[in-house]
């Protein structure tokens, strides 16, 4: 580490947006004084936390040239000038390997950018690489990664959730100041509830899936990890908006997300669905939920008992849609124009091994799932009831959201669980009921951290919103980060994280 | 019951265009099988009169004008590709005896 650098650098990987963008803009800083130390932080921890897929030394420290060069001749800087960020493994970058974190991709090299990359580079943020992922997005843990085992920085023999575990867990141990992740049923705010940092899904349409690698499409998105919440809504403004290639994109307007950030919650309806409290909750998460409430209610909050009746539901008819929709867009991968192959005599079996052999379990278990409520004779007792469902769960959100303007719930039942805690895969699936049902639903939600358990594992609250609304989600997040958050408490599972660097 | 059988698991993995070694089978039989069973719950729901949601937002396919774009250039398209001659995919013969 260059003696120069010593005391910018011991604190830089901690810093917020605001500060790195204000240091760097008031020339206190290089871009390249941020990047050094951000490079090697990296270098000695990620080997322990296991984040990364691919880091991109040179592809950083040439942006950070270039920030330094714009600079100095005075040339205006971006919104998020010299952040150094991660990309999750499923969003495409040109001339950087993404493999989805599967065997299938491995190797392979996109010619574009995602928009949402796009949309960061000219923000001035720095890619720093691609972080870990459950294969294709399949999964909650991170174990589902064709490639590594990315562990919580909170305690090393836990998962860090998933499937953006790789973000979630970069974004805590400060490897980075923010992550892109994705979000299909929970991807983004369950492993930022297991890791401590925030997690935002904005509504369906919100941000372009130009670039993503498909899993689900009417259920994907795109959305920050960050350590504050004012971070969070810094990363969202740089990649919302309309993009004419997502013909699901939404055109309305974006609005400036921070101007609201600290108007405080007085006279909030929020209301508390009875579901989710009832449900089997570990005691450390039901404690720091209640004393979340507590902290809404003494700043002028009020909450209000609601249902939402078909919750449960939520569970068949997503690992319905979700593996129907992902069998569709899975069938892509065929050994054909990119990606592995197995050679065969006859193009069958090119495609039937190249998928046997490149897909993992956990995919070819979804793929079937799919495969098997579509076919005919199945489709209207599985699929298409499984999206009537759908209707019937978006219906309990627009009749609650008739009395209140937010829902409050634990992001996930319990903290971070250990290793091969989850490996029936039915178990596994039941543990999403709380972050499924918003993306059946096109909703916004948010994942805030609201406390840690008797064993030092974070908790996190959700709030879910209206379509579009994300700016009461990050009014009401910051209240909530405020009065019952992490504050400067580091991860200290993995050695070196909390210490001078 | 709820275990799939040997038949039902092959017949979707040859839809699905997926090979599964003999032990991959019948996991499936048990692992699809339980996962079914438990999604049958989704039977009692009352979706009278209910339309099925396909997506979030009213998906109207909007249209743009017909005005030719630069797109990814061939040799791009190509570079990846397992098995290439010139801007050709190389693939077996489709139509048997053919080649």
């Amino acid at each position: 580490m260059s003696e120069a650098n010593t005391s910018v650098s011991i604190r830089s990987e901690f810093w917020s947006i605001a500060e790195t963008v204000q240091r760097l803009t008031a020339g206190e800083v290089s871009a390249a004084a941020l990047v050094e130390p951000a490079l090697e932080r990296v270098a000695s921890l990620d080997g322990e936390l296991g984040a990364f897929l691919v880091l991109d030394a040179p592809g950083a420290r040439a942006a950070a040239a270039e920030l330094d060069r714009k600079r100095a001749a005075g040339e205006p800087l971006g919104p998020l000038a010299g952040v150094p960020v991660t990309l999750k493994d499923n969003l495409v970058t040109a001339g950087i390997a993404t493999t989805a974190g599967s065997k299938i991709l491995a190797g392979w090299v996109p010619p574009y950018d995602a928009a949402v990359v796009e949309r960061l580079r000219a923000a001035g943020a720095i890619l720093l690489g691609k972080v870990n992922l459950d294969e294709f997005g399949m999964g909650s843990s991170t174990e589902r990664s064709a490639f590594k085992q990315t562990r919580n920085p909170w305690d090393p023999a836990r998962v860090p959730g998933g499937s953006s575990g790789g973000g979630a867990a970069a974004v805590a141990a400060g490897l980075c100041t923010a992550s892109l992740g994705t979000d299909t049923g929970g991807s983004i705010r369950q492993p930022s509830a297991f890791c401590g940092v925030v997690g935002l899904k904005p509504t369906y349409g919100r941000v372009s899936r130009y670039g993503v690698i498909a899993f689900a499409s009417s259920l994907d998105q795109v959305g920050p990890i960050a350590r504050s919440v004012a971070d969070a809504a810094a990363v969202l403004q740089a990649i919302a908006g309309h993009d004419p290639r997502d013909s699901t994109s939404i055109a309305a307007p974006v609005p400036p997300y921070a101007e609201q950030l600290s108007a405080g919650i007085a006279g909030l309806r929020i209301g508390l669905p009875r579901e989710y409290y009832d449900a089997e909750l570990e005691p450390g998460v039901r404690e720091a939920l209640d004393l979340t409430i507590a902290a809404l209610r003494d700043r002028g909050a009020r909450l209000t008992p609601v249902s939402l009746p078909h919750t449960e539901l939520a569970i068949p008819a997503y690992y319905l849609v979700a593996p129907a929709e992902a069998s569709s867009n899975l069938s892509r991968y065929d050994g054909i124009r990119y990606g592995g192959r197995a050679d065969a005599p006859d193009l069958l079996e090119v495609y039937r091994r190249t998928r046997g052999a490149g897909f993992g379990p956990e995919v070819k278990r979804r793929i079937m799932l799919g495969t098997y409520a579509l076919r005919s004779g199945y489709y209207d007792a599985y699929y298409r009831k499984a999206q009537q469902v759908r209707a019937l769960i978006k219906r309990d959100f627009d009749q609650a959201f008739a009395q209140v303007d937010v829902l409050l719930t634990p992001t996930t039942p319990t903290a971070a669980f250990p290793f091969g805690a989850k490996s029936n895969p039915l178990e596994m699936y039941l543990a999403d009921v709380f972050t499924l049902s918003c993306n059946l639903a096109g909703l916004p939600g948010i994942s805030v951290p609201c406390g840690l358990t008797a064993e030092g594992l974070p908790v996190g609250a959700q709030l879910l919103g209206k379509p579009l609304d994300e700016a009461t989600l990050l009014r009401a997040g910051a209240v909530i980060e405020a009065a019952v958050g992490l504050g400067e408490r580091r991860p200290a599972g993995i050695r070196g994280i909390g210490g001078a660097s | 019951m709820s275990k799939l059988t040997r038949k039902e698991v092959e017949e979707i993995a040859l839809l699905a265009r997926l090979h599964l070694e003999p032990q991959e089978i019948e996991q499936m039989q048990d692992e699809l099988g339980a996962i079914l069973a438990h999604f049958r719950s989704i039977a009692i729901a009352d979706t009278a009169d209910v339309a099925p949601m396909t997506h979030a937002v009213p998906m109207d396919a909007p249209l743009r004008a017909d005005v030719p774009a630069p797109s990814l250039p061939a040799d791009e398209a190509l570079r990846a590709a397992p098995r290439r001659e010139g801007n050709l995919f190389v693939v077996p013969a489709v139509i048997p005896g053919s080649e």
